[in-house]
């Protein structure tokens, strides 16, 4: 009995040694992994998996650089279930691979603020395709970048947009009470107030599935619009409800609209909804068309809004990753990676030139009006471009003025 | 003269007598809300500025009752699931809240393929609603009777917490078996209803109270009519019939019930069968009405069911009914009137209505009808 547990216990020591021989043998190939972070299951995962497939594709297309520098990239794809613990669960397991140097997500922004005080305590960078909120950057975290615009100047985009179509004097606003949907929704109650559009009612909800309770009290105060700080899987529902129940008013929501899924939720109730976006459909980009292509062939379906921006991402990290390599002549350092990052200037991408302020924000960000145009989820990317506005973000403001004064 | 006089005798006690009895819970919970409502209106006249609490009110009370009375049956139809297994086992079947977002499920599948065979446009509405609603009862009996069989059989003679723990997994195992299931088979994860292109079922009803009007979903009155018909029916199986006497007398004493010849183990069935297809017309019906549903749909309905089968008292089949009417109509007027408030607001409907659950069982620990057990199911 003795000797056969030795036995067992000497085959198992060979096999552990084994495979930690295969592990280094692993490391000495010099592998360097990208890693994403965005809702892969879920309610919000047709938005997610499509920002991890743009991310998969483009390390697939554009990491022959590092390839002939003699460097592997490997793409290690999490699923952050939209959820903030879970990411930051993630988070805490993936700083632990030396070999991720970048990390591309999230899809909410109550997700990646937390997850990103991990990364950054690792020096790992983080470049958000999608998150909104001020605070991502506002932080001041030298390791977090975005390429999006921000909800302090989204939210107020609507606002005046509604302002602006001048049949709209009252509006009821809503929100998901996550970090994303209330920030947006505060910033367009702002400037709504500030545009004389009377704020009927502020009210949060995280009803997913019945939304009689809210809008009851919505057609007693027969608001003009009604403007939904949320994501698509709550406002799709929502708004079909909501034309159901007789509200004929206008509806807007924030980015979190931007998903052909609302098409397939809302239905013919959702035909002239108004979203604002920090990412317009991927056709309107004159250099996208070859991406749109290449994404379709790849994945069999168009790539839905965040797509673009999830593939510019990784190509600034890819870009970052190789001249930080240069430099060190081998694996670079994560804060080594972060800098450089940082200090990317002009990059032209899919999506338009990124170049980062000392926040992390793109100097100048895209604003869009998009107006759904068919009840038809093909037929999203069709959806009508009403106003495209070039918005400098905060810190450039800052800085500009000072120059100037 | 005697076939009259029981035929008259059984309409009263089948028909009329259940029936009245939800009216007088509609007109009473409705009357004590509505009462509670103005009071706040009273102490609180303006909460915001120009806000009239009393015209507001006056504005949606309609609206909140109807919407209060169609949540309150939906709570009322998955509440019996509860109180029926907790009549006959004692224990709490927590796996429910998963047959009914298993019902509401089946719904959607028999109604996708309906519509994608190009069948459903040409189908009478209402027979289209029962037809998916009986497939929706019959497979979500089903699913509970195998529960009942896998889960909780095995544990009858185990302490109590052991059943419990075994629902628990149940209930966590069924929502992520049905999310792969459509991950794997539509690769969709929020499940739309097909809508039927029929003008009278999609516009709402206008209706004219005085000043206001309100517009009333069709599919609402669809709700409240197939929960009334079939808890008359519910009613009838309990008290009528030889299987309900055979639940009845289980639920009374199970080793006496089964020296009289009682098969104890085929009425158990017979309970999970009940309250299942129960718990899944209600998720058909419910996804009927909202247009959407997802595996995990059925969490936060199932808590207040069960909520509103204790508030009612639980084992009581009438309780089940009050309790969820009771619930429904708190939550309605909560959800319409806390807006008005700075500061509160919506998200605090569950804090409030869960409050009065409190308030009530401190009163009557045993619920609102607990205390008769002899009508215990």
């Amino acid at each position: 009995m003795r000797t056969k547990r030795f036995v067992v216990f000497t085959l198992l020591l060979v096999v552990a040694l084994a495979l930690s021989a295969t592990l280094v043998s692993a490391q000495d190939a010099k592998v360097i992994k990208i890693a994403s972070q965005t809702p892969l299951s879920g309610p919000q995962s047709v938005l997610g998996s499509s920002m991890s497939n743009a991310v998969a594709l483009a390390v697939e297309q554009l990491s022959g650089p590092l390839a002939e520098a003699g460097y592997k990239v490997e793409y290690v794809p999490f699923d952050d279930q939209a959820t903030p613990d879970v990411g930051v669960a993630n988070a805490n397991n993936l700083v632990n691979d030396p070999a991720i140097l970048a990390v591309i997500g999230h899809l909410n922004s109550g997700v990646a603020i937390p997850s990103s005080e991990v990364y950054d305590q690792f020096n790992l960078v983080m470049i958000s395709p999608a998150n909104t909120n001020p605070r991502i950057t506002n932080r001041g975290l030298t390791t977090v970048n975005r390429v999006c615009g921000r909800d302090d100047l989204q939210g107020p985009t609507g606002a005046r947009f509604l302002a602006g179509l001048g049949t709209v004097s009252s509006v009821y606003v809503l929100h998901d009470t996550t970090a994303y949907g209330q920030g947006v929704a505060e910033f367009f109650r702002v400037e709504a107030e500030a545009q004389g559009m009377t704020v009927l009612g502020f009210e949060g909800t995280t009803e997913a599935a019945n939304f009689e309770g809210v809008i009851q009290p919505i057609l007693a105060l027969a608001p003009d619009a009604i403007y939904f700080g949320g994501i698509y899987s709550q406002t799709g529902i929502f708004i079909n409800q909501a034309r159901a129940a007789g509200f004929s008013g206008i509806f807007m929501g924030p980015d979190g609209t931007d998903s052909s899924e609302f098409a397939q939720l809302s239905g013919e109730a959702g035909v002239g909804t108004y979203y604002t976006s920090v990412a317009g459909p991927a056709s309107i980009y004159p250099n996208a068309a070859q991406f749109v292509a290449d994404y379709n062939a790849k994945f069999g379906e168009d790539p839905q809004p965040f797509a673009a921006q999830s593939y510019d991402a990784t190509a600034i990290a890819l870009n970052a990753i190789l001249e930080a390599a240069t430099i060190a002549g081998d694996v670079p350092s994560r804060a080594a990676v972060a800098s450089v990052v940082r200090s990317t200037t002009g990059y032209e991408g899919l999506t338009g030139t990124v170049t980062f302020d000392a926040y992390g924000d793109p100097e100048v960000g895209l604003y869009y009006v998009i107006q759904v145009g068919s009840s038809d989820p093909a037929a999203w990317g069709g959806n009508t471009l009403l106003e495209t506005l070039e918005i400098p973000s905060p810190f450039k403001v800052l800085s500009d003025s000072m120059m100037g004064g | 003269m005697v076939s009259v006089r029981s035929t008259t005798d059984w309409l009263y006690r089948y028909v009329v007598f259940p029936v009245g009895q939800m009216l007088i819970f509609i007109i009473g919970a409705g009357l004590v809300v509505s009462v509670l409502a103005y009071l706040l209106a009273f102490l609180f006249p303006e909460p915001r500025p120009n806000i009239i609490l009393v015209d507001q009110i006056n504005r949606q009370l309609p609206g909140m009752l109807i919407a209060g009375v169609s949540l309150g049956f939906v709570y009322a139809m998955i509440a019996l699931g509860y109180t029926l297994v907790y009549g006959v086992l004692k224990f709490i079947n927590f796996a429910h809240s998963e047959i009914f977002m298993f019902g509401s499920v089946i719904g959607f599948e028999v109604m996708r393929r309906l519509d994608d065979t190009g069948y459903m446009q040409g189908w009478n509405p209402i027979l289209l609603v029962a037809f998916i609603v009986l497939w929706a009862m019959l497979l979500s009996g089903l699913l509970a009777v195998l529960i009942e069989r896998i889960a909780y059989r095995p544990l009858r003679g185990a302490p109590r917490l052991v059943p419990l723990i075994s629902a628990i997994g149940v209930s966590l195992f069924l929502t992520d078996a049905v999310r792969a299931f459509q991950a794997i088979t539509r690769n969709e994860f929020n499940l739309t209803y097909p809508t039927i292109d029929l003008p009278w079922l999609k516009n709402p009803i206008p209706l004219a109270f005085g000043e206001t009007t309100v517009n009333v979903r069709v599919t609402s009155i669809i709700i409240i009519v197939a929960a009334v018909l079939m808890l008359v029916a519910m009613n009838y199986f309990v008290n009528g019939t030889k299987l309900g006497k055979g639940i009845r007398a289980v639920s009374q004493d199970m080793s006496t019930a089964s020296l009289m010849g009682i098969n104890v183990n085929y009425m158990i069935s017979l309970t999970f069968f009940v309250g299942g297809s129960f718990g899944g017309a209600a998720g058909a019906l419910f996804g009927m009405n909202v247009g959407t549903v997802t595996p995990f749909v059925g969490f936060i309905p199932g808590i207040k069911a069960f909520t509103a089968a204790v508030l009612g008292g639980i084992g009581n089949v009438t309780g089940a009914l009050l309790g969820g009417l009771a619930l429904g109509m708190i939550e309605s007027f909560l959800n319409g009137i806390l807006v008005y408030f700075p500061a509160l607001g919506q998200r605090y409907t569950d804090v409030f209505a869960f409050s009065v659950l409190i308030l009530i069982l401190i009163f009557r620990p045993s619920g609102l009808l607990g205390e008769r057990v002899d009508e215990k199911v």
